[in-house]
């Protein structure tokens, strides 16, 4: 496969891996913790981007069976194309588990800016150095 | 019977926690969280005799049966890591910390319990289930909890440490998602002896690769290996000291398993350790994490700091176990998780003693220490030479089987390695003894009024302590387990 063809083909995924590490890039690159925590959260948010793209089928509906009175319980004459919907479930458990971790590391930034009356990380560790 | 009761090694801990929660009596709490872990130690404990040899127990939750449902799966390694944690967190729950952890007024200390037993539902989970992405949702519910059991600590850098741990943590996380999302893509299942049969690894599919780089990298965080550790010893050391005992002894050691379920089940022996050629990364690795890190705890002037870069480097020994690919050394590696396990949770337990009496564990506060508190003492002195690998302890018995696994492989420059990284434990060992021992206190701190620890701290200590030197005599139990757990996972069986 050529580079053009994979970059059109797959450009979901080529947006997935940017923006993944636009998010890793942000809790490096940051002092500020609420920085950081966004850059989790955008990190996170590839991922679960992944795992939908991952579940797209070209030209599939949402996996719900149409009732048709004709064939109670059927498709109906013609095969419908669904997509995958088990990536999805999965990604509502990630979700929480996203949503819980935001949660945390918010309440412990507090906790830090409480301690330390900063929430930038090298101010702390300045702070630190000089009471110990 | 067995076989369908071991869904409650997951299914207790998780009901207790919000039990915790509603009753709001510290002292009920306790009792109730230490009824629980024993229960759950037992079930583990019979589990294991009921699979040694090589059976298996099979749980169907929801009655689905798999690979569509979620299977809880029990063969010898599963039943080695239940019995592991739970032991642990047995000897630890009984361990009385005298008021909890400094920073958890009286009021809100049942939650304090919840929260502990969340941990230990997560661990367990990730040990017993069959399913990826079971895996992960456990390996994020231990991890949550214990980012805010190590915030508790005294310190104000406890929260700190907790925060890079979090970060740390997510990002390992995440980074195992995507791996099981990949192997998903490649497989169409979720359930791992699934995955395992429909996978054929190789080196021309890109996708495999990176599952695998995924899953290794995101798990090494978790463990903690070499380059990616920095977390372990501010969390560990700022942590409550219960916490860290309990940590130390078994957090890293589930991950372990999880990294040696991966490489040998999923993926296979025969790829990664001969196409892909692991060990070539591996290996080098676990040597500096042996050499640095124990370099690193020569020089630490808080006892637990010292003892968390000593961690780091012990993980380096089960790593390398890991990268030698034979029975011998994997064997090796997993009795390791067991020895560590004893000797590095007893020592965290002493810690909790002697800050308790003394108030500090700078190595300058304890000075002539060892007259005062002399069973504590002995206790230090037990796990020390645990750690340096005496004769008689459970620190041999691994690197025994470390060094026959490795020399088996023809590593002969790695055995050396092993060997005199064991003397770089020795120097760190003996600062402290000869401080605890043979230093005078300093006349700015009297030493005086400091009395041995009570009875309920001492007891667990010595548990663990005595079981080193059980252990480190009669390995039927230890190493007869961890040999046929690692015929197992080279078979690539779970």
């Amino acid at each position: 496969m050529s580079s053009i063809q994979s970059l059109s083909g797959l450009w979901a995924y080529w947006l997935i891996i940017a923006l993944m590490m636009v998010g890793l890039y942000i809790v490096i690159a940051r002092d500020n913790l609420i920085k950081k925590v966004m850059g989790l959260n955008i990190f996170q948010a590839a991922a679960i981007l992944f795992y939908v793209t991952m579940a797209k089928v070209t030209g599939g509906t949402a996996p719900i069976v149409p009732h048709d009175p004709a064939h109670p319980g059927g498709h109906g004459e013609h095969e419908i194309l669904y997509s995958n919907p088990l990536p999805h479930v999965l990604m509502l458990t990630a979700i929480v588990v996203g949503v819980a971790t935001t949660a945390l590391a918010l309440a412990l930034a507090v906790r830090i800016h409480g301690d330390y009356g900063t929430a930038e990380e090298d101010e702390a560790v300045i702070y630190d150095m000089e009471h110990t | 019977m067995i076989e369908k009761i071991v869904v409650l090694e997951v299914v207790l801990p998780l009901l207790a926690a919000p039990v915790c929660v509603l009753v709001r009596n510290p002292r009920l709490c306790r009792l109730l969280s230490l009824g629980v872990v024993a229960i759950c130690f037992a079930i583990a404990a019979a589990a294991l005799l009921e699979v040694r040899g090589g059976g298996v127990i099979s749980y169907q939750l929801g009655g689905w049966l798999p690979p569509l449902g979620i299977e809880y799966r029990v063969s010898t390694v599963n039943a080695y890591l239940l019995a592991l944690v739970t032991a642990m967190a047995l000897v630890v729950f009984s361990f009385d910390s005298r008021g909890g952890p400094p920073r958890v007024p009286e009021q809100r200390r049942h939650l304090y319990y919840a929260v502990f037993l969340l941990c230990i539902s997560g661990l367990l989970g990730i040990a017993i289930t069959g399913d990826a992405f079971n895996i992960f949702v456990f390996l994020e519910i231990s991890s949550l909890s214990s980012y805010i059991l190590v915030s508790l600590g005294g310190h104000r850098r406890a929260v700190l440490s907790a925060f890079y741990y979090l970060v740390m943590g997510t990002i390992g996380g995440v980074f195992f998602m995507l791996g099981v999302g990949l192997l998903y893509q490649a497989t169409g299942t979720l359930n791992l002896r699934d995955i395992a049969a429909r996978l054929e690894p190789s080196l021309d599919d890109r996708g495999t690769v990176l599952a695998l780089a995924l899953l290794v990298v995101g798990i090494s965080i978790k463990l903690a290996v070499f380059p990616l550790h920095h977390w372990l010893p501010d969390a560990y050391s700022f942590a409550p000291p219960k916490v860290s005992a309990f940590l130390a002894a078994t957090a890293t050691k589930v991950s372990f398993y999880l990294l040696a379920m991966i490489l040998f089940t999923i993926f296979g022996a025969a790829f990664v350790f001969e196409e892909l050629r692991l060990q070539a990364v591996l290996l080098p690795l676990s040597i500096l994490a042996m050499f640095l890190a124990s370099g690193a705890a020569i020089f630490q002037t808080d006892l637990r700091r010292l003892l968390a870069y000593s961690s780091v480097a012990q993980i380096g020994y089960m790593t390398l176990g890991l990268s030698t690919a034979n029975v011998t050394g994997l064997a090796g590696g997993l009795v390791h998780l067991f020895n560590h396990a004893v000797m590095k949770g007893g020592l965290f337990l002493v810690v909790a003693c002697l800050l308790y009496r003394v108030g500090s564990v700078h190595i300058d506060a304890l000075a002539g220490i060892g007259r005062r508190m002399p069973l504590t003492a002995a206790a230090l002195v037990i796990g020390g030479l645990s750690l340096i690998g005496v004769p008689g302890t459970v620190g041999f018995v691994s690197k025994w089987y470390l060094v026959s696994g490795v020399l088996e492989r023809g590593w002969t420059a790695a055995a050396v390695l092993i060997l005199l990284s064991s003397l770089l434990a020795l120097v760190y060992v003996g600062k402290v003894v000869e401080v605890v021992y043979f230093r005078k206190p300093a006349e700015t701190q009297p030493i005086d009024h400091v009395r041995e620890a009570p009875l309920g701290m001492l007891a667990p200590a010595w548990v663990l302590a005595v079981a080193a030197i059980f252990f480190g005599l009669t390995t039927n139990w230890t190493y007869g387990v961890a040999r046929e757990a690692a015929e197992l996972l080279l078979a690539g069986g779970i």
